[in-house]
């Protein structure tokens, strides 16, 4: 059977720089095998596109969309790893483990996501100085590569592979198979909810909480200034059986049923406003669903379509701790003196490196904030590139769309090593994407 | 009591999608399919997802001794997805082509349906869910083999439902629009693709309030009404 391809558009999840593509979508293992070999172009995986830039897209070539190769393979309860397909979501994975007592290890903020796309980003989620990136808990993937054929990999057997596949962004080859642990859990968590004034205020709840909360997160005001620089709201929260806590009457959702309001300075800025005032000065608990607390955003379905046809950036860095402070505090006066309407930016604490190569992780603190795609809005993106960078930090894969190759090289120490897997593995660069070819990845002059 | 479905042609997206539904609920699930490497890959899919015993075999043995036997003690019902809808073009230039969408369109679902049908009859109260078409609602420049294969279809489901009122077995005939599946992928000309699981909650839906006969996604009924009523003098001109 030859295999169908679809002429199709894509872009990322910020809807910025769309490119045209054939697009072949397996149903079942044996296809996969003939999507490799039926094109001489370059191929890249896609998993459910929500990566916000151009890692998931190849203009002008080939993509494999791999949403269909969804299926669980097996779960051994005693140890907790399970076996599936690159396609399924972690919406699967609450759907089907959660009432056997078992949570995926880490969790994007999107239940859409797969979990080849959660190898391929080495996604990290709320527990990360806890339970590390989605790689951290990877036993083996099987890797179809660029010579057709598929290799069981882990740290074990080709482990060159293994550490450039975590992280890889699928430039090493198409994950069809992994194997990882899942964690005891509960389908609850306990939330600790509480106004925080200021920068400071949050660096120190931070530090307090990294020793032994499971969940933390701050959201800030991204647009807020002066002596209100920073402030915001910072949750911790703890895995909880359902009815343990009562729900108090107004728990906090994060910013979800908002009408589709003009996203200007103005209206955003009103919102930031209204959502920190909404929290409790003392810190105050509640229960949460855990789908709640992990994929707020999910409950607005598209909600990317709210920045309009020209898209949005979101950057994310992370800046090593001993400058995250004095870096954190550049970047949201940039923003906030750009004035673009940002909503709530994501402040998190990352614990240590991933286990590869280009993972994103590395002991400091991540911040995460929307641009909208307006005038100003690349030269606010540069400018907050370069503050990243200065202070010894790196821009996230996943989210990025517009760094400069320069940038890629500085902030990971381990791309010439990756560099030279991909020359070992794939030297025709069967498997290439817009964002490798925007990075130049695999260009470097020896 | 429990529920025991037979899905045939477990490989086809839609029935991947009805599966786990059932499976979710806690039926037992045996599956028929070519691709035995895939039922199995599928079997183990549906056992995770809340099915307490799941099994795949082909289709080349006896597969109504073969159910009868694995729904031993629960409510025996049938999920019929297979088909195949090779272009038009393709059915012109070749006489196999078209022998074989007569086949697996109409012939061997009915074949099989027939044999099955006493199976349901011993055990009342299940149902037999198949997948027509749109297709089959009337005859079209643009494919009209395999509508007719099934509208033919459509005709035995009719007559299987009146023997079933009798024996307490209900037939619900599905007639799909467009659904995101590997038949229709990046085919032109499609509008209003449905996602296969909302396919197979409508079917499920059609189960519980006893329907016979439903369009799928709902509004295509409005569409095909418009279709069936334009006048043959006109629509022979149409080149749809
Ligand atoms: C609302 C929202 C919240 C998010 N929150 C977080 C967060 O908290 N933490 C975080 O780390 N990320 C977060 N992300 C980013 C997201 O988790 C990652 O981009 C993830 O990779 C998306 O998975 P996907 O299946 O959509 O992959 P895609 O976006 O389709 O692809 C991403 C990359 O994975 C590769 N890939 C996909 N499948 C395979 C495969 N089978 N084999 C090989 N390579 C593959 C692609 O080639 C591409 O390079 C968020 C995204 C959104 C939209
Ligand atoms: N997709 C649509 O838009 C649409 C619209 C209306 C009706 N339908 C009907 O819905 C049903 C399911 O189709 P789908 O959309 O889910 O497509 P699909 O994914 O292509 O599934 C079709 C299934 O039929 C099986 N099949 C084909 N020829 C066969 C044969 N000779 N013997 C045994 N099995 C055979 C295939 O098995 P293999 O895996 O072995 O090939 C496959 O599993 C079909 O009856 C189709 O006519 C679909």
């Amino acid at each position: 059977m030859s295999v169908r391809w679809k002429n199709s558009t894509l872009a990322g999840w910020g809807r910025f720089a769309a490119t045209h593509a054939r697009v072949a979508r397996p149903e079942r293992q044996s296809e996969l095998d003939r999507v490799l070999s039926d094109t001489s172009a370059s191929l890249i995986a896609r998993g459910a596109g929500k990566a916000y830039g151009d890692a998931a897209q190849n203009g002008a070539a080939n993509v494999a969309n791999m949403q269909r190769l969804d299926r669980l393979l097996a779960f051994d309860a005693a140890t907790g790893v399970l076996e599936c397909e690159a396609g399924v979501t972690f919406r699967t994975l609450l759907d089907a483990f959660v009432p056997k007592g078992f949570v995926p290890p880490v969790s994007p903020g999107t239940a859409f996501a797969t979990v080849g796309g959660a190898l391929a980003a080495d996604v990290h989620g709320k527990n990360h100085d806890r339970h590390g990136s989605f790689g951290d808990h990877v036993l083996w993937f099987d890797l179809l590569c660029a010579d057709g054929q598929t290799r069981r990999v882990s740290p074990d057997s080709h482990s060159d592979l293994f550490a450039a596949t975590i992280g890889g962004m699928g430039l090493t080859g198409i994950v069809r198979r992994l194997a990882f642990r899942l964690l005891p859990g509960t389908g609850h968590v306990r939330v600790e909810t509480q106004r925080i004034a200021d920068l400071d205020a949050f660096f120190a709840a931070f530090e307090a909480a990294r020793a032994n909360a499971t969940f933390s997160v701050g959201w800030i005001d991204a647009l807020a200034r002066g002596a209100k620089l920073g402030r915001g709201v910072f949750e911790t929260a703890e895995f909880a059986p359902a009815a343990s806590v009562a729900p108090v009457a107004k728990t906090l959702p994060i910013p979800l049923d908002l009408p589709p309001f003009a996203l200007s300075r103005l209206s955003v800025g009103a919102f930031n406003e209204f959502y920190w005032r909404r929290a409790p000065a003392q810190k105050r608990a509640s229960s949460r669903p855990l789908d709640a607390f992990f994929y707020p955003l999910d409950r607005l379905a598209d909600w990317n379509r709210l920045y309009g046809k020209r898209g949005f950036f979101q950057f994310q860095s992370v800046v090593p701790d001993a400058t995250a402070f004095a870096a954190t505090r550049k970047m949201l006066e940039a923003v906030s003196a750009a004035g673009t309407a940002s909503f709530l930016a994501v402040l998190k604490t990352l614990g240590g490196p991933g286990r590869g190569l280009l993972s994103f992780p590395l002991r400091g603190v991540t911040l995460a904030l929307d641009v909208p795609n307006a005038p100003g809005a690349t030269a606010l993106m540069a400018e907050l590139e370069r503050l990243a960078l200065e202070a010894g930090g790196r821009i996230y894969l996943a989210k990025d769309a517009l760094q400069a190759p320069a940038s890629l090289r500085a902030g990971y120490p381990h791309l010439a090593a990756f560099e030279e897997t991909l020359l070992r593995w794939d030297p025709q660069r069967r498997f290439a994407s817009d964002l490798s070819r925007r990075l130049r990845i695999g260009e470097a002059t020896p | 009591m429990k529920s025991a479905w037979l899905i045939l042609g477990a490989s086809s997206a839609i029935a991947r999608a009805f599966a786990r539904r059932v499976a979710a609920s806690g039926a037992d699930i045996l599956l028929v399919a070519r691709d035995g490497e895939d039922a199995n890959t599928l079997a183990a899919d549906f056992v995770l997802r809340g099915s307490p015993s799941c099994k795949a075999i082909g289709f080349d043995g006896d597969v109504a001794a073969a159910f009868r036997d694995f729904a031993q003690g629960a409510v025996p019902n049938v999920f019929l997805a297979f088909g195949s809808m090779p272009a038009q073009s393709e059915i012109d230039a070749d006489p196999a082509a078209l022998a074989q969408t007569l086949d697996v369109n109409f012939a061997s679902p009915v074949a099989l349906l027939h044999r099955l049908m006493p199976v349901l009859e011993a055990a009342p109260g299940g149902a037999i869910v198949a997948l027509g078409s749109v297709a089959g609602d009337r005859g079209r420049l643009k494919n009209y083999v395999y509508g007719a294969a099934k509208a033919g279809l459509h005709a035995y489901l009719q007559g299987l439902r009146a023997r079933g009122v009798r024996s307490g077995v209900q037939v619900v005939t599905v007639k799909p629009g467009f659904v995101d599946t590997a038949m229709t992928w990046g085919l032109p000309g499609m509008f209003l693709v449905a996602a296969p699981d909302a396919i197979a909650a409508s079917c499920l839906a059609a189960v519980a309030k006893k329907r016979d006969t439903i369009y799928a996604p709902f509004f295509w009924w409005g569409i095909m009404t418009i279709i069936r009523h334009i006048p043959e003098r006109i629509f022979k001109k149409l080149n749809i």
